[in-house]
């Protein structure tokens, strides 16, 4: 059987294809320059075995993570423990290791067919890329950004490599492409590596300058994204956790009584990285319980129009007009439509803290009897067991959460969980960026409480596809089923009026690339790092160059090549051409500067941050 | 899946026919076919269901046609492979296993050995993966898939001749011909299995996981074994890649130094490394003289070819290797007989011709180390040929066969090693007196352009053809050659290849160490032409199969055939000595693994480095550690557990201990000191060699 349908059956049915843009860029004669650094992001990068338990015998060095998932049906629970981390420290459990594939081979395809960045791979080594030049810096993507370089030295080799190459190419920079979490683990590695050890690499003020000559960013994530709330709060988020979809929909209603969902949920809370993800910046960047920076200028039918039918198009205006309700998505949490969309006054909220307060007064002996009877009930522990039925009551009455009050509401939900991850993430902004305080490694992966390094000559760049709703908030409901379930889950049933309203299935939507909102991913080089800030002392360039998404026009062309989705674009032609002319040697100016589809600056604007 | 869907068309066609020929008797056929098809399926309810449906057609014959019963077959086939699927996959893992040994590993870590030194992983020729980057179009969609070791062979039989097009080299530059980018597979993927079971260094990294090791200290230090040593660092920097990991290591594990386990002729990559990492820029690394006592604590050898091995010149002079070339293995009979004129044999010595590192492996040190016309200094071996059969003698025989060899028989006509390539039986055996001697003046090639018009009868080009039948005859006149002489005859039969392999490589013996010349990388890889690093602590071992008869020399003759293009020598394998002869179908052998005769093994650690020597100046201490070969008593061990020859030794659970305890922090001494079964020390005494 050939491996993929030969090329003139394809040009046979869609007409001549264009050439890949590694071909077109040959015959332009580009050839290899800088050395490439690609930076995968979470989920994406494989995962294998080095010492396991009984269960888990003849996996040694066997993909557990990626390729084929096959353990994952054979034997789900084995699995399960073998990819959790260690609920204290967020380390390996004992007698478990489970180590990053190292090399190309890492993230190049996701599973069998789903390339991450084999395309990317394939076009650079047409102008003459490779294994000398390009480089996968894989890490473990669990472990908090800290922990990778403390258990595995990663971070140490990926400075090792970089020098390495940078040396062995005659000293030209590396060009590096970080794409999703891989973003804020390159921040965070840009700020290890220059301060001084035993907290930092020890390369001194100018490493940064000398070897790294632009970094092109790819679906960043700079200030996190609502999806990872909804993923610790619930493991709903639609694909953060693609684990889920891994699980097919007949375990959700527990026939087994295998709680999958549970399992799921505890293997994922041992991730200290998911929680390097939850929104940054608090009501400023992310909108109060009135305001948003996005507003309603989003249009949430847009998606549905273009995979109709062009023809349409003059249509346009009037669903602008019916869309203009007004959409609250600095409600980052709401319990209950109607406490999604009515004004902040009219909601009667109970204080959290008394809530709290209350559980503590209110009879503890019986709370603790609550929580005795839980844990023989189920077999899995799972934070939620300890909170007890008022806790949640409580959670459940306060009713509005914004991106400032979900970090309460987390801490309160999941105490151990986000005191683990508290040491190694922050999510604040710097009133003062000199203060001592932020030499520390907790806050290297916020933009929003570092200054980038001193190397003016470096280029950032932020791309990412616009166009697809995005997951922005959500509606919550408590629910009713039984002691050892979740007790809370995304209110599926609140839907917007209009077919293109932005909240369906207890979603609200915004504009981003289907993980990533565009105020995430944009905002930083928009206007946080634009020009001389003080999150940018040495006014490093940055350009923001976006790419509309266009669905696959049929089925023969896979994934598209015009795609803006998060993963997806790994593959956008106009993005793998931008990416190789810039590691042939083209500056950003070159490359024609910013390249604006969204409403990325209006937002900027609306914005009160102090720069 | 491939097979099985010819298999379904097969039996498409198959009932087509009789459907056409036969008209109505088809039908009975079909449904007896259909019935043992049932059979399989009976135990479900989905088969009893389509019995019902079955029954419909019955009351109807008329429109029961042939291609239904087709539709039936095939929807049977495919349910029972959907279902036999299913079933391998509920299974429980555990059932389909073979039970493993437990390996030294488990026993190492419940004695408390814990990873300590960083260990470093050198493969050698053959065994490490290949990927494509760059091809032909006739490679299409071979991008980044393997072309060589690893996963399975399935494209050398698809497409043979573009595949040896893509592993061949440039024949004057020795690099990458134009268009073609073929790279060695990196990090540790790179060779731990060859082919699909068929384990190089996985059992070993196995066991060193059991005691703690991980990605961050285990590195396979995967390089293109075809190019030669320095070539690799001009095209990928491959021995500043190696350099700059194992900095890299020794700082990121604590400063810990780093052990290195090379295998075959990664041991003389690795020696080249050695030298190269100490000298200066442009042509070394540049970390100075103090950088292997800084970085390095052992270097454990395994199987190391450090004098050369005797089939690289077979497999030079007619590409008839026994096993070096795996490749010859991978060609199937059928093209052997020539029938499609595919001219494989010359291909694939014309690709073998292209890559340099195969000359690395000629014998060096000449006639001082390998002997001469009429000594040698294996003089007085025994040789057994029922080990070499093992697979068909039982345990019981093979027992007595062993103390057979320690007893020793007295044999008749002594072998005499020293003439690697005699041609004709007399040749081999008569003395060097009644020979006429071998002139390398002789080899002053004369004319070569007049047989020019041989160029229209075949693509497959080798430097053969531009020789003259003369020359090719006064070759092979009753002479033969020993490993002195034998360098000439190269550089006679194929003067281009030599000339830009000798660029890189070096077989002599060096008479003044401290001479100039010596800097130059071509004689790095020649530990008769280098000295040691300067590095007291440093550990070396040279750790080696015995007990395997190995090729030593080879009786030649003019193959029969006089078609332009063939390869005018061959091993004459109709050559046979007497029972307990050393000689076997035109082969000599002698003790060593299989491929590495223990003479080229053995002879550095037993003499050559031991003690202070020029070669050694620093004292380096040397350790040999031979194991002698066991064949596997049982299939459960699969390829064995105490084998001693030079691939599957890797899996030897007495050597996996060794390194495994060096790489834990034992020293030699610790671990045991010398450990010898063969006649090395005696060999190595024949040796006049000045230290």
């Amino acid at each position: 059987m050939p491996a993929s349908i030969p090329q003139y059956v394809t040009e046979a049915i869609t007409g001549p294809l264009t050439d890949p843009p590694g071909v077109k860029l040959r015959k332009e004669g580009l050839t290899v320059n800088h050395p490439v650094v690609f930076v995968p992001g979470i989920v994406t990068g494989g995962l294998e075995l080095w010492e396991g338990h009984q269960c888990a015998e003849g996996l040694f060095r066997k993909r557990l993570w990626g390729g084929s998932f096959g353990e994952l049906y054979k034997r789900p629970l084995c699995w399960a423990q073998h990819m959790s981390l260690d609920n204290e420290t967020g380390l390996d459990p004992p007698g478990i290791r489970v180590r990053p594939v190292s090399g190309l081979v890492a993230a190049d395809y996701f599973a069998a067919g789903y390339f991450v960045w084999a395309v990317l791979i394939a076009n650079l080594a047409q102008i003459g890329y490779e294994e000398k030049t390009m480089y996968m810096a894989a890490y473990d993507w669990r472990l908090s950004f800290q922990n990778t370089e403390v258990r595995d030295q990663t971070l140490s080799r990926i400075k090792s490599n970089i020098e390495l190459m940078v040396a062995t190419n005659g000293g030209k920079k590396v060009v590096v492409i970080p794409h999703s979490m891989g973003v804020l683990y390159f921040l965070h590695f840009m700020k290890w590596v220059e301060a001084p050890p035993p907290m930092g690499g020890g390369g001194g003020s100018e490493w940064c300058a000398k070897h790294i000559k632009a970094v092109m960013n790819i679906g960043g994530p700079f200030l996190g994204v609502p999806k990872s709330v909804s993923g610790l709060f619930s493991v709903e988020a639609r694909d953060i956790a693609i684990a889920r979809t891994f699980a097919p929909g007949f375990l959700d209603k527990d026939v087994f009584g295998l709680q999958t969902f549970q399992h799921l949920m505890r293997m994922t809370r041992t991730w200290d990285s998911t929680m390097s993800m939850i929104p940054k910046g608090g009501e400023t960047i992310w909108g109060g319980l009135d305001w948003s920076p996005e507003g309603s200028s989003f249009n949430c039918g847009a998606k549905t129009l273009r995979n109709n039918s062009i023809n349409n198009t003059d249509q346009i205006p009037n669903i602008n007009l019916a869309n203009m309700k007004n959409v609250n998505y600095g409600r980052i949490i709401s319990f209950g439509k109607d406490v999604a969309e009515a004004h902040s006054s009219k909601i009667g909220r109970v204080d959290l803290l008394h809530g709290v307060y209350m559980i503590i007064v209110d009879q503890q002996g019986s709370m603790k009897a609550d929580m005795l009877t839980n844990l023989t009930n189920c077999d899995i522990w799972i934070e939620y067991h300890d909170i007890g039925d008022h806790r949640i009551k409580a959670v459940a009455d306060y009713k509005v959460y914004t991106a400032g009050s979900i970090l309460d509401l987390l801490h309160f939900v999941s105490p151990k969980l986000m005191a683990r991850g508290g040491a190694h993430f922050s999510y604040g902004i710097a009133d003062n960026l000199d203060d001592p305080k932020y030499q520390h490694y907790k806050y290297w992966s916020n933009p929003l409480e570092t200054k980038l390094p001193d190397a003016p000559d470096m280029e950032i760049y932020s791309m990412y596809g616009v166009g697809i709703p995005t997951e922005r908030a959500y509606v919550y409901k408590v629910t009713t089923a039984t002691d050892c379930s979740i007790p809370f889950q995304i209110d599926t049933s609140a839907e917007g009026g209009s077919e293109d309203s932005c909240l369906k299935g207890g979603v609200f939507s915004a504009d981003g690339d289907e993980t990533v909102p565009v105020l995430s991913a944009g905002l930083m080089a928009a206007k946080g790092w634009r020009g001389k800030t003080r999150f940018n002392p040495s006014g490093i360039p940055t350009y923001i160059r976006e790419y509309s998404h266009a669905p696959p026009a049929n089925l023969l062309e896979g994934r598209g090549t015009q795609s803006g989705a998060h993963v997806d674009i790994m593959g956008n032609f106009a993005l793998i051409e931008d990416v190789i002319r810039v590691a042939a040697g083209a500056t950003g100016k070159e490359l024609g500067e910013d390249h604006v589809y969204s409403d990325i600056f209006k937002w900027a604007e609306r914005i009160n941050l102090q720069l | 899946m491939a097979s099985v869907l010819r298999f379904r068309k097969l039996c498409y066609v198959e009932s087509a026919v009789k459907c056409t020929s036969v008209g109505y008797e088809s039908f009975e056929i079909d449904e007896k076919l259909d019935e043992k098809e049932e059979d399989v399926l009976s135990a479900n309810n989905f088969a009893l269901e389509i019995n019902k449906k079955r029954k419909q057609p019955k009351r109807q014959p008329k429109e029961w046609r042939c291609l239904d019963s087709c539709c039936w077959i095939i929807g049977y086939l495919c349910t029972t492979w959907w279902l036999l699927l299913f079933c391998y996959h509920c299974l429980p893992v555990t059932l389909l296993r073979v039970p493993e040994l437990p390996g030294p590993g488990v026993r190492l870590k419940r004695e408390g050995l814990t990873a300590l030194h960083p260990v470093v992983l050198v493969p050698g020729i053959v065994t490490g993966g290949l990927e494509l980057w760059e091809g032909r179009p006739c490679a299409d969609g071979l991008f980044r898939k393997r072309l060589w070791g690893g996963g399975s062979f399935t494209q050398i039989f698809k497409r043979p001749l573009c595949l040896l097009e893509h592993l061949s080299l440039h024949y004057e530059t020795g690099l990458d011909p134009q268009g073609i980018r073929v790279r060695a597979v990196p990090g540790l993927v790179g060779a731990d299995y060859f082919a699909p079971g068929y384990f190089v260094w996985a059992v070993l990294i196995e066991n060193l996981a059991k005691i703690g090791y991980e990605g961050k200290n285990l590195h396979m230090a995967a390089y293109d074994w075809r190019l030669s040593f320095q070539n690799t660092e001009i095209r990928d920097h491959a021995l500043t890649r190696l350099k700059s990991k194992i900095e890299l290591m020794y700082i990121s594990n604590g400063y810990k130094k780093v052990v290195a386990v090379p295998h075959s002729m990664g041991v003389i990559y690795f020696l080249h490394f050695l030298k190269w990492v100490e000298t200066p820029p442009p042509m070394g690394g540049g970390g100075g003289p103090g950088w292997c006592a800084k970085h390095i604590k052992a270097v454990m050898n395994i199987g190391p070819a450090f004098l050369g091995v005797p089939k690289a010149v077979s497999n030079l002079f007619s590409a008839e290797g026994k096993d070096v070339s795996y490749i010859r293995a991978m060609a199937p009979g059928v093209f052997d007989s020539e029938i499609l004129g595919l001219q494989t044999f010359e291909r694939v010595m014309r690709m073998a011709r292209t890559w340099d590192s195969i000359v690395s492996l000629l014998p060096k040190g000449g006639e001082v180390i390998w002997g001469n016309m009429d000594r040698s200094p294996e003089e007085g071996h025994v040789c057994d040929f029922s080990k070499k059969s093992h697979s068909k003698t039982s345990l019981t025989t093979n027992n007595v066969n062993n103390s057979d060899v320690k007893r020793g028989f007295l044999v008749k006509d002594l072998a005499n090693y020293g003439r690697i390539i005699s041609f004709g039986k007399p040749a081999s055996v008569l003395h060097s007196s009644k020979l006429p001697t071998a002139d390398s003046k002789e080899f002053s090639r004369t004319s070569t352009s007049e047989n020019f018009n041989n160029f229209s009868c075949g693509e497959a080009w080798t430097e053969y053809d531009e020789m003259s039948r003369q020359s090719i005859q006064n070759v092979a006149a009753d002479k033969a050659y020993t490993t002195t002489t034998l360098l000439d005859l190269l550089r006679f039969v194929a003067p281009k290849m030599m000339r830009r392999a000798e660029a890189h490589f070096s077989h002599g013996i060096a008479e003044n160490l401290d001479d100039p010349k010596y800097n130059h990388y071509k004689y790095w890889s020649n530990p008769l032409e280098t000295k040691l690093s300067d590095a007291p602590d440093m550990e070396i071992y040279c750790m080696y199969g015995v007990g395997i008869p190995t090729e030593r020399s080879y009786v030649y003759k003019l193959s029969p055939n006089s078609r332009c293009k063939s390869i005018p020598y061959q091993i004459d394998n109709s050559v046979h000595g007497e029972d307990g002869s050393c000689l076997k179908g035109g082969v000599y052998f002698a003790d060593g693994d299989e491929s590495v005769p223990v003479l080229s093994a053995g002879f550095m650690c037993a003499k050559g480095w031991r003690g202070r020597t020029r070669f050694n100046p620093s004292g380096i201490a040397t350790y040999i550690r031979e194991y002698r070969h066991k064949p596997p008593t049982s299939l459960m061990e699969g390829r064995g557990i105490e084998s001693g020859s030079h691939v599957d030794i890797m899996g030897n659970f007495a050597l996996i201990e060794d390194i495994m305890r060096v790489a834990a922090g034992a020293t030699g001494d610790e671990i045991g000191g010398d450990q010898i079964h063969s006649d090395i020390i005696k060999m190595s005494e024949r040796i006049n060699l000045g230290l």
